[in-house]
């Protein structure tokens, strides 16, 4: 599965003097839910198969941290692809992976969040699925591995959908996938002393760049205050009344 | 020419993300000086005629056997070819998971940028500047968008379709994509609906519940006040981590984002992640023991108070207004 | 939201455990109009207070620490927030053993209930942990959890009600206003409030705020690292928040707690994280709160690997996952004490920082009754804010400090241990004499003190001294320091004595003044050298000086050096306003030299043309003196009981001063002392008592056997204490005793250290009527008399020449005599050396 580095923000976001990034002095660094997901779906499916998971990001040597965190919820190996893709280039990024998965083992399956926790880009797991022309399903919140093929289920509007592929295929998942496990002690310790197999990458820059980032405008208005305890039940359902939902 | 990927709501007319993305459309095609033509998939239903009153001229419907069901590869890979023939300046669609997926596919086909989640496309000389949302739109990022053809996905709530001339007529360009079919592929293999009743994403009125209700045991008078107001039952990340209720009842950034007429959020602090899901609300009732957490500073009406008090007293007061008429 | 106030009586500043408990009890002895405000919102502001682990080991080996915690646990307990689960250090090192027999003996002192087990009985208690790592553990019964949250919001509640107190939540304070060095003001982003009282309780942002009011409280926030694992099924099975004791597992420096169905694992062996107080995220910008910073979790994995040592029964379990780890932040401080008290930059500005959970309702109470009364019951000395040399208070030394003493925090820290970073901050001028004689420095306020001299080496055999066959006995200790007060009374010594802090009190009003903040009489003729207790309003000892009357209206003021801030904010605190009286700090101005023994007139003499006879400079008084060319303050005064004098000189004119000396000295046999022959042997022979050991605000002079024959006429401040305890009888006197002989199981000769508990002969603690415990106060060798002494006090039925008693040193008993009930010296009872 491919993770990626991403700061784990408060309320508020604070961003660097020069508006091109997050600051992130105060901040630690995690991977997103719909990440965490497919850490844990890939290691489930190692653990019921018999076979294994490795984790792969494209970064800094720092992003490294990302990947023993899942190697530590049981991932078996892991890959760092060497490349300073920056965080608003999603080609570059799906380059970079895609390099790195041609060079690397065969594998069955490559599990992506189906978008990154900051940028949300929501674009590499499909990127990459085309340049290795292999069959993909994005938005996931199923997956049940047979010989050969696996079968995904998506939620579409009030349905669902379930999709066959052949193997090898990329998917992209959704929180929700299943309940991520948290890291043991064992396995932390054996995160920490695994391999990490660096993969150099010089991936062309794509068209999108970030030249800013900046705040929402919020349009904030004064809360009304409708009382304390019990006694406010009155006025809120003149509220309710109000708005035509309780007649 | 700017392309815009429209869908069908389930009657058959053109889906009201799809007419908030052919608005976009029409206006940065003015700019460009260009027409704007639509792309769907399979039949045509009524979406001739309300392309017209959009003022759209030509739909390019894309039919072909392994189009249905074929997921996103299959459409990204027809659209890509459509692309490749028409040459259109942009391709912009709904920010929606099917949609994405395919322009994703299609602009790695044609070896171009796509910006998803877009919420303004301002076209220029050469590079073309978008703003889109990050971190589930609690930041806005402005970036430069560079390439032969610009792939846009656009979020919900742009500028509201202005009227205008209809097209005198639509034509309909039925294009049978060649596709690859060597290629491996997904196919849908089952297509079910799920269980009646209102969705999350729907419902005019959420009542919520997080860290604050305690207990699975504690959504029941939630469920009740839901029952009386019309609405269902949603809640924060703290409840599903939990246990208390399935993922499916999660409002935020990681679960369902809803824009009901009103979210009653019972016992929620507001965290980022809680509140990116539910900010789109028309209105908040908060009900919380803490006056100062974020959700309730953020709310339109708060309540100071435990859920369990407040609610029940909230409940019976309902039920005794309906009594007394 | 509460309508703000323009005006109140006191603002305090952070509603963590502190704030509350400080607003709580200010209330309660009578405040009114107290205002409290916090950044964040409640009940948990975002503080050190809402992530900590909440557990209350009682005993510290600091009896300062052990009474405030001890009160805490009964404020707790008060407010039903206390649950009582037991707990157990335990020992994997035969030196972790002795530590904990040394934490049995601090128990046993205190009067806190606590053993020595057997690591069967440690799995008995605690049946997943593995006993095999285990060679003891220190078992103390009354340990407990409390939650400071909801103590906080019962003691804001009961302030409330008694119509004392506002609560401001989410206000942030933007400025604190001073004139004329006063508090005055207090703005914030509600409005500005008019105060004269300002207690900043802001735990890590503590040095922010205070810096608003251009005062220094010397912290740094520290990151402690902590992890939740689980669920385990054992834990969870007891349904309750804690049903096992706490484990501290002190070899690896860590701890390990129940918290629900979870483990939680706490540390203070990783290396130290420092965090600025300008760097810590506002609430709104932090992932988990402003004090729950991002988890490194490079720095825990050693500990990780301890943890699943001890253990792996339910740690290595595939289900029991690190579902919460954070880099929560701490206070730490340049000596690890907290910070109490008037700042000494700003009056009515306070600091209540550095203060753990366990301490929190108690430095409430200690910190409201010293602003109501002037003095609190429990003595602070060792936390007094104005503890500090000004070099002290530097963000570097903090820093320095702070780095080193963080991994001591579960450490086996030796009562003599010095600290190795940042030295060298105050040099006297005689240092680079010291070092070529191969000084060992210790460290007091920052001056580096000859403790001892390598040089002297070849006395201890000359001298036939004996070296100390334990190595804790001998840790930071040397025979040759026996070998040097030997050589002192045999010959003559001379002694560095730089580090004394030295006020020049000047002006019409400084008779008035003086006599206002002493015990003995002012009014003596010029030249008079004066020794005198200070006391506080409480009539508690406070500091001891010796005053030399200069000229009428001239005064010099002599104190140690380690009490030397202290006493410098409370004279500048008492000096009056109408500018009669110039206070003028001269400590780095004048350089000492002590000259003592036998021969020191005869060294003296052939470096002055003065007369040095007894008839012409006589015992306790000062004259200008002439050595060389240089001019001396000279004092005919002595703590190590010999004849001789403190030469008082120019810093600049220092080096030639010793040198000097030196030379004319060389031929009498003069020998370089350390502070081990003044500050311990010598002294303890001559039942001198030493401010912060023997001296301390528990005890007044009458017990100390420092109350002066007469009672003088002035007022001056504790005079109505100090005279009611003249009239009555002591209910505990200052002894000293003799330790003979003691030698241990292995058969060894061992020597307490300080701060042991002395039992009667049949083994029970010995407590006097007011509940102070009787221990060792000061321990040391008395090479003159050939045996070990022990001071303490004892109550009057036991304070009899002759008694035999017991000494708890490091699990094993031994006994001791009282040799003297009162100051009357064991050496030289007469002082005929001195006077001679």
């Amino acid at each position: 599965m491919c993770v990626k580095r991403v700061p784990a923000v408060g309320a508020e976001i604070l961003l660097t003097a020069d508006g091109l990034a997050v600051d992130t002095r105060h901040l630690g660094f995690t991977i997103g839910p719909h990440e965490e997901c497919a850490v844990e779906e890939a290691v489930r499916i190692a653990e019921r198969t018999g076979g294994s998971a490795g984790v792969l990001t494209v970064g800094a040597p720092e992003t490294e941290e990302q990947l023993r965190y899942a190697m530590s919820m049981g991932a078996d190996h892991a890959v760092r692809v060497d490349a300073a893709a920056a965080d608003g280039d999603p080609e570059a990024t799906a380059a970079a992976i895609t390099g790195a998965l041609r060079d690397l083992p065969p594998y069955d399956l490559v599990l992506f969040g189906a978008a990154s926790a900051d940028a949300g880009h929501a674009q590499v797991g499909l990127r990459v699925a085309c340049a290795l022309r292999r069959p993909v399903v994005g938005g996931v919140k199923g997956i049940d591995p047979g010989p050969g093929h696996v079968s995904l289920r998506r939620e579409v509007g009030g349905g669902v959908e379930v999709h066959e592929a052949p193997l090898p295929a990329v998917v992209t998942v959704l929180e929700g996938l299943n309940l991520p496990r948290y890291p043991t002690i064992k396995g932390r310790l054996r995160a920490k002393k695994a391999p990490i197999r660096v993969l150099p990458a010089a991936p062309p820059a794509g068209g999108l760049r970030t030249r800013r980032l900046r705040h929402r405008p919020e349009a904030r208005a004064e809360t009304i205050v409708l009382g304390r305890g019990a006694e406010a039940a009155p006025a809120v359902v003149d509220v309710l009344a109000d708005l035509g939902v309780v007649r | 020419m700017v392309l815009a990927v429209v869908e069908r709501d389930g009657r058959g007319s053109l889906s009201a993300a799809s007419g908030e993305v052919l608005g976009t459309a029409r206006e940065l095609a003015e700019r460009l000086g260009v027409a704007v033509a639509a792309v769907a998939v399979g039949e045509a239903g009524d979406l001739p005629d309300d392309l017209a009153k959009q003022g759209v001229g030509r739909l390019h419907l894309l039919a072909h056997e392994l189009l249905d069901g074929g997921g996103p590869a299959r459409l990204g890979e027809a659209l890509a070819g459509l692309v490749a023939t028409l040459a259109p300046a942009a391709v912009l669609g709904a920010d929606e998971p099917g949609v994405t997926d395919a322009m994703a596919w299609a602009a790695t086909m044609v070896g171009a940028p796509l910006a998803t989640a877009c919420t303004e496309v301002r076209p220029g000389d050469d590079a073309w500047e978008v703003t889109r949302e990050r971190s589930g739109g609690i930041l806005l990022e402005d970036a430069v968008l560079a390439g032969p053809v610009r792939f846009c996905t656009l979020r919900p709530g742009g500028p509201a379709p202005s009227e205008t001339a209809a097209a005198a007529e639509v034509t309909v360009d039925v294009v049978v994509p060649e596709l690859d079919t060597t290629l491996p592929h997904a196919t849908l293999v089952e297509r079910r609906e799920r269980s009646a009743g209102m969705s999350l994403a729907t419902a005019p009125v959420v009542v919520a519940g997080g860290r604050g209700v305690g207990s699975a045991g504690g959504y029941a008078v939630l469920e009740e006040l839901a029952g009386l107001v019309g609405g269902v039952v949603g809640c924060s990340r703290v409840a599903t981590n939990n246990g208390w209720r399935p993922h499916s009842d999660q409002v935020g950034l990681t679960g369902t984002r809803i824009s009901p007429d009103l979210y009653v959020a019972c016992g929620i602090s507001g965290a980022t992640q809680h509140w990116v899901g539910c900010m789109n609300a028309r209105s908040i009732l908060a009900v919380n023991t803490d006056p100062e957490a974020p959700m309730v500073t953020r709310a339109t009406w708060a309540v100071i108070g435990d859920v369990h008090t407040v609610l029940p007293a909230v409940v019976a007061e309902i039920r005794e207004r309906s009594r007394r008429r | 939201m509460t309508s703000f106030p323009d005006r109140a009586q006191v603002v305090v500043i952070g509603a963590g455990i502190v704030g509350n408990s400080v607003v709580h009890h200010l209330a309660r002895l009578g405040w009114r109009d107290v205002l409290l405000l916090d950044k964040g919102p409640l009940p948990d502001p975002g503080g050190s207070t809402g992530h900590a682990s909440n557990f209350v080991f009682p005993v510290d080996h600091s009896r300062e620490i052990t009474l405030l915690t001890g009160d805490s646990m009964r404020q707790y307990t008060e407010l039903g927030t206390l649950t009582t689960c037991g707990g157990i250090e335990v020992a994997r090192t035969p030196e972790r053993v002795q530590e904990l027999h040394r934490r049995v003996s601090s128990a046993r002192a205190w009067g806190v209930d606590a053993e020595l087990v057997t690591p069967a009985e440690v799995a008995a208690d605690v049946p997943f942990l593995d006993p095999s790592v285990v060679l003891a553990g220190f078992r103390t019964p009354s340990v407990a959890v409390v939650d400071p949250l909801r103590a906080g919001e019962l003691m804001r509640q009961r302030a409330v009600e008694a119509g004392a107190l506002t609560v401001a939540a989410l206000t942030e304070v933007l400025a604190i206003e001073t004139g004329d060095g006063r508090v005055r003001r207090v703005r914030t982003d509600r409005g500005d409030v008019e105060t004269e009282y300002v207690v900043v309780a802001c735990g890590v942002w503590s040095p922010r705020i205070a810096a608003l009011a251009g005062a220094t409280i010397p912290l740094t926030p520290a990151v402690h690292q902590m992890i939740d694992v689980g669920p385990i099924a054992e834990l969870a099975a007891t349904g309750r928040e804690i049903a096992f004791p706490i484990i501290r597992d002190m070899d690896p420096l860590m701890y390990e707690r129940q918290s629900g169905a979870d483990l939680e694992i706490g540390s203070y062996a990783h290396r130290p994280i420092l965090v600025d107080p300008d760097d810590i995220p506002s609430l709104a910008a932090a992932a988990l709160s402003p004090t729950q910073l991002p988890f490194t979790a490079d720095d825990f994995d050693p500990q990780m690997e301890a943890a699943l040592d001890l253990f792996a029964d339910i740690l290595d379990r595939p289900d029991a996952g690190i579902r919460h780890a954070i880099n929560g932040l701490l206070s730490l401080t340049p000596d690890g004490h907290p910070l109490l008290g008037e700042t000494p930059e700003v009056h009515g500005l306070w600091s209540a920082a550095a203060v753990w959970i366990k301490e929190g309702p108690g430095v409430g109470r200690l910190i409201a009754e010293w602003m109501t009364d002037g003095a609190p019951e429990i003595d602070p000395h060792a936390a007094d804010i104005a503890r500090f040399a000004p070099h002290e208070r530097t963000r570097a030394h903090v820093r320095a400090r702070a780095s080193e003493g963080f991994n001591k925090t579960y450490g086996i820290v030796h009562p003599r241990e010095q600290w190795a970073s940042d030295r060298g901050a105050r040099r006297s001028p005689f240092h680079e004499r010291e070092q070529a004689l191969g000084a060992e420095f210790f460290e007091v306020a920052g001056w580096e003190r000859p403790q001892w001299y390598a040089a002297n080496e070849p006395l201890v055999a000359e001298l036939g001294v004996e070296d100390r066959p334990h190595e804790w006995d001998a840790r930071w200790w040397s025979p040759i320091s026996t070998a040097e007060h030997l050589a002192m009374r045999r010959g003559v010594a001379m002694i560095d004595l730089s580090a004394f802090a030295q006020f020049d009190v000047r002006g019409p009003g400084a008779l008035a003044y003086l006599q206002h903040l002493t015990v003995a009489q002012m009014d003596r003729p010029v030249g008079r050298v004066i020794y005198t207790p200070v006391l506080g309003p409480d009539g508690g000892l406070r500091s001891d000086l010796t005053v030399v009357r200069l000229g009428e209206s001239h005064f010099r003021v002599v104190t140690g050096g380690a009490d030397g801030a202290r006493d410098l904010q409370w004279f500048r605190r008492h000096l009056p306003d109408d500018g009669s009286v110039a206070l003028a700090d001269v400590t780095s101005a004048v350089c000492t030299l002590g000259l003592w023994g036998p021969r020191a007139r005869d060294v003296l003499a052939t470096v002055t043309e003065d007369d040095v006879s007894d008839a012409a400079f006589g015992f306790a008084t000062a004259r200008e003196l002439t050595i060389g060319s240089t001019p001396v303050l000279a004092m005919r005064l002595s703590y190590v009981g010999e004849l001789g004098w403190e030469l008082h000189a120019p810093t600049e004119s220092g080096l030639r001063l010793w040198d000097t000396l030196a030379e004319a000295g060389a031929p009498h046999g003069l020998v370089p002392a350390g502070i081990g022959v003044y500050g311990t042997t010598a002294r303890l022979e001559k039942g001198y008592r030493l401010m912060g050991h023997e001296l301390d605000a528990e005890h007044g002079p009458v017990e100390a056997g420092l109350a002066l024959p007469g009672l003088k006429p002035q007022d001056f401040v504790g005079k109505a204490a100090y005279s009611k305890a003249r009239e009555g009888e002591p209910e505990a006197t200052l002894c000293t005793l003799r330790l003979d002989g003691a030698r241990d199981a292995a058969g060894l000769r061992r020597y307490p250290q300080g701060g042991e508990p002395l039992l009667t002969a049949d083994g029970r603690r010995i407590v006097d009527t007011r509940g102070r415990p009787s221990y060792v106060t000061s321990a040391g060798a008395a090479p003159s008399l050939g045996t070990y002494l022990l001071m303490a006090y004892l109550p009057p039925r036991l304070a009899v020449a002759g008694t035999g008693l017991l000494v708890e040193y490091l699990g094993e008993r031994y006994p001791v005599t009282v040799a003297r009930a009162g100051r009357t010296p064991l050496f030289d009872p007469d002082d005929a050396r001195m006077r001679g």
